[in-house]
């Protein structure tokens, strides 16, 4: 089993849920509350990757990263590293296409919240950033909790992206789902057998987390 | 308190034009679905931004448009008990409490086991907004908007919701606030029997401005206001005193300044003053006192005013030594008896057909059963 590929789609995975976990909130609230011109345009960008395919969305972030281009440009002037063929430049993919597991199932909650119950936040004092802590994450916390293990496990699971952006760098960009096809390719049948049931127990693990938390919030408040 | 409110808003093809100014006390702002109330009291709150216009409370500016001033809502200090109570569905019911005292400044915060015991809710602090019955739900609403400490309470048909039973159930506790918190509030309701139990000060709304300002009675009783107030529900509000029960026949003698009033038994000691809701469809009048009559209410009084003399029905308001009553009659038969202003009559009101869900004072109404009957 190539444990390397694994620490590094795991630490590629926490660390694209601890990205996106500030970022979807904000985000997800926005969207839930705000009403604005050209609301359906952010809306349909945000889920845009889901239908994308993965090597299209791959191609293009590795145009929008690449040596050329000025955000590529920009990262290399500013550490000195190139952003295509390394971790950071996979991470910032590995956010990218996960912006719609991580926003809708956050909005949603945070739609769910009757304006009522927020109006009354605040008539009660609470400043927007107490309300936000007090009332409106505890009420949204399932929908968050589904996003992280969402993101998490498509993280762990994402291959064509990581091919086109990361490439196949062996403890830099080599994730456990390429690993696998690797080893596949190589009639490692056993090795490939292994990493594969090892990313199904994981991802079994982390469904049935999140559906008991959020059964056992929704019934506490029924 | 003095509160202030001149606003203009547009709210698509609805335009709110509103400007009052009201005392100390309950506030009622009463009208049609639709008429701008709960426009209004969202202003008030900070939830509506107005276009223009200036809202104060004491001399405290919340929104002046023509200087630029919009205060938070979450700065106004006042107290929100919405429709259907919008409790914090995460908290039990004694976090839902303290969350309301939690922002409030701790120098004037009301005290929790105060509120607890005029609300009744003491046996339910431990539990979940979910496991709470509509009416219940309300009066922790009502009691976390107390414990904010506010500076003014809002109360949007907090009613509405309710089936009939639940309402009984609220409106005491909704009178005992009025008068034991001093707290003023603001209610929207489009409900004439709790407009008749609770208001003191009546702003009537008509598709987004106001009709008129003033006393509850004096509004209601306007002949020329019922287009807006309710034409078919109209009726009068009259002060009475329990003098006394008749055990063997269980009845309740009141007493009011138009005379003696016998209707079925009511819960109320002698002595407790309540408000009495005749409506104008149960009243009959005679031109001499009638004689061999079931009605057991037969009131002297004379002709004040009679409403517009078209269509079948005629309106007419009686003064009945300084009380008013207001009879709905056909136009055939004011003409038939000959009535105009200052022409002496006779009042006749069944007492079952008396309104007993509008009854207020210190008292409780018959059996529930008796109100059902009432209900219709």
């Amino acid at each position: 089993m190539d444990t390397s590929a694994l620490w590094l789609s795991l630490r590629l995975g926490l660390l694209t849920v601890l990205i996106l976990l500030p970022f979807g909130i904000l985000t997800g609230r926005w969207l839930a509350y705000r009403q604005f011109r050209g609301k359906a345009i952010v809306e349909a960008a945000v889920a845009l990757p889901l239908v994308l395919p993965p090597t299209v969305f791959g191609y293009y972030l590795l145009v929008a990263f690449g040596a050329a281009s000025p955000l590529g440009q920009a990262w290399t002037a500013l550490t000195g590293q190139p952003l295509v063929f390394t971790f950071q430049g996979l991470l910032l993919a590995s956010v990218i296409f996960n912006i719609p597991f991580a926003i809708q199932p956050m909005q949603r909650s945070f739609e769910a919240i009757p304006a009522e119950v927020r109006d009354a936040a605040a008539c009660c004092g609470m400043t927007p950033f107490e309300a936000l802590r007090r009332v409106e994450l505890p009420l949204a916390w399932p929908g968050i909790l589904t996003a992280l293990v969402l993101s998490f496990a498509h993280t762990l699971g994402e291959f064509g992206i990581v091919l086109m952006v990361g490439g196949s760098i062996p403890g830099e960009t080599k994730t456990v789902a390429i690993a696998i096809y690797d080893r596949v390719q190589a009639f490692d049948d056993a090795a490939a057998a292994k990493m594969s049931a090892l990313l199904l127990a994981i991802s079994l693990v982390a469904i049935a987390v999140t559906f008991a938390l959020s059964g056992r919030i929704g019934r506490r408040r029924g | 308190m003095t509160l202030v409110i001149d606003i203009k808003h547009r709210l698509g093809s609805f335009l709110l034009d509103a400007r009052f100014e009201t005392g100390s006390g309950l506030v009622t702002l009463f009208g049609r679905s639709g008429s701008g109330k709960t426009s209004i009291i969202n202003t008030i709150a900070g939830l509506i931004r107005p276009d223009k216009g200036r809202v104060t409370i004491n001399g405290t500016v919340l929104v002046d448009t023509a200087r630029g001033i919009f205060l938070p809502r979450h700065r106004r200090r006042i107290g929100y008990v919405f429709q259907e109570g919008r409790l914090f569905p995460h908290l039990t019911v004694r976090q839902n409490l303290l969350y309301g005292r939690w922002f409030a400044q701790p120098a004037a915060r009301d005290d929790l086991d105060r509120v607890v015991d005029l609300l009744g809710i003491g046996s339910m602090l431990e539990r979940r907004p979910g496991r709470l019955s509509g009416g219940e739900k309300q009066r922790v609403a009502i009691g976390r908007a107390l414990l904010a400490n506010p500076r003014l309470l809002l109360m949007d048909e907090p009613l509405a919701s309710l089936d009939e039973a639940r309402k009984a159930e609220i409106l005491p506790y909704i009178e005992r606030l009025r008068d034991q918190i001093r707290v003023p509030i603001v209610y929207v309701s489009h409900s004439i029997v709790e407009v008749t139990r609770l208001a003191s000060t009546l702003v009537l709304l008509s598709e987004g401005k106001v009709a008129a300002v003033g006393p509850t009675t004096e509004i209601m009783h306007r002949l020329d206001l019922f287009p807006l107030t309710g034409r078919a529900e109209a009726g009068a509000i009259v002060e009475a005193t329990v003098e006394r029960h008749d055990e063997r026949f269980a009845l309740t003698e009141l007493r009011s300044r138009a005379g003696l009033w016998r209707l079925p038994r009511l819960d109320a000691p002698v002595g407790a003053r309540l408000r009495l809701r005749v409506r104008a469809r149960d009243v009959m009048l005679a031109k001499s006192a009638p004689t061999d009559l079931s009605a057991l209410n037969v009131l002297p009084g004379t002709v004040a005013d009679i409403g517009a003399r078209e269509g079948p029905i005629v309106e007419v308001r009686l003064d009945c030594s300084g009380e008013a009553l207001i009879a709905r009659l056909t136009r055939y038969s004011v003409e038939r008896l000959g009535l105009v202003a200052g022409a002496p009559v006779f009042a006749l009101i069944k007492s079952v057909a008396l309104d007993r869900r509008s009854l207020s004072g210190p008292m409780r109404v018959g059996s529930s059963a008796d109100a059902e009957a009432n209900d219709t």
